[in-house]
């Protein structure tokens, strides 16, 4: 490739990127009132995509073949366990990826 | 009355610690863009760049490859859309949430990667922290780490050697924990539980590089079918 295609291709992601960004603020501008339908999703959406993000982030585990998924499992359960028990954000979160680093380093 | 400088202040003060474990996750995961930019032959101008422009983490991966492929821009934005089409639902939640904010909303949009959208949509945010300052500087503190990160990778490459094994785990903790807040937080289950299901479902039919346009229009047909008895619960109140 030679430096323009290269800054062609860059500034397709960058278009690309910033198109999904933008366009619902395009399309349902704020000062119309947005349809009932959008205000629904916009509502339900959320904690589904939480969800979604959960799968996203351990998309290439494979229970079938290496560890089994179990670090993701023990240091998942560590992360509830310790949100539901302090609810303290960045303690669960560092409590859970410190336990995962010591099973993938030491352990499996 | 608090002066214009002082409600800056406290919402940085407010925003930061919000922002901390995605300060280790995006140095750690940019300094791995960075290291790969630089060791598959590019200046580090190139991932300084892309990660100030794009600032979207898995796409900004994606593109390393098509730059070392053949010229197809047609491609590279069809491929793009794609993988970031999840931020259409990001903007779709915060339609309401953002009117009236100024002009922030435009940085807001522009940085609406996961993890920012995460954090502006679940935290609380004190009655007394001016709300847009707060998402501005969530934005901006998770843009400058991931910026920051993927220079120094490209300006160190494969000088840097640690043992870190493990540490991407930071990312799914946070959103295992954002999605707890949310669960916490709402009186029906049933959209998160869709979200955690039909995207599990799709990761298995369609595998891990393919699964996220079919989850999203999965999740949406099967919101769509259950509008009338979710907001007859509530759900969406």
């Amino acid at each position: 490739m030679t430096l323009t295609q290269q800054i062609v291709t860059i500034c397709m992601v960058i278009l690309g990127t910033a198109l999904t960004r933008f366009l619902p603020f395009l399309i349902f501008p704020a000062g119309k009132p947005t349809p009932k339908y959008i205000r629904y999703l916009g509502k339900v959406l959320p904690a589904a995509v939480f969800g979604l993000l959960v799968v996203y982030s351990l998309r290439n585990l494979n229970v079938f073949t290496g560890t089994h998924g179990l670090p993701e499992l023990v240091a998942v359960s560590v992360v509830v366990g310790l949100h539901l028990w302090k609810k303290q954000m960045l303690l669960s979160i560092a409590g859970g990826t410190i336990c995962y680093m010591l099973l993938v380093q030491y352990i499996f | 009355m608090q002066s214009k400088g002082q409600v800056i202040k406290k919402a940085l003060r407010c925003a930061f610690p919000y922002t901390l474990p995605i300060f280790a996750g995006f140095w750690f995961l940019g300094l791995t863009y960075g290291i790969y930019m630089n060791v598959s032959g590019f200046h580090f101008l190139y991932p300084m760049l892309m990660s100030l422009l794009i600032f979207a983490g898995s796409i900004e991966f994606v593109t390393v490859n098509m730059l070392l492929g053949a010229f197809d821009p047609v491609q590279a934005l069809l491929m793009t859309i794609m993988i970031n089409a999840r931020h259409l639902f990001y903007g779709i939640s915060m339609l309401d949430k953002w009117k009236g904010i100024g002009w922030k909303k435009f940085y807001l949009i522009f940085g609406m990667c996961d993890e920012s959208f995460s954090i502006n949509y679940t935290a609380k945010i004190p009655e007394d922290v001016d709300k847009g300052w707060f998402m501005f500087f969530v934005t901006l503190l998770n843009h400058m780490y991931w910026f920051t990160g993927a220079t120094l990778g490209g300006i160190f490459g494969s000088l840097i050697s640690f043992n870190t094994e493990g540490l991407d785990f930071v990312m799914t903790a946070m959103f295992v924990v954002i999605f707890l807040e949310q669960w916490m937080k709402e009186k029906d289950h049933t959209s998160a539980l869709l979200g955690i299901g039909l995207s599990a479902l799709c990761v298995v039919v369609f595998g891990p590089e393919n699964f996220l346009v079919p989850a999203m229009a999965a999740i949406v047909v099967m919101l769509t079918v259950l509008r009338k008895p979710l907001e007859r619960k509530g759900a969406a109140v």
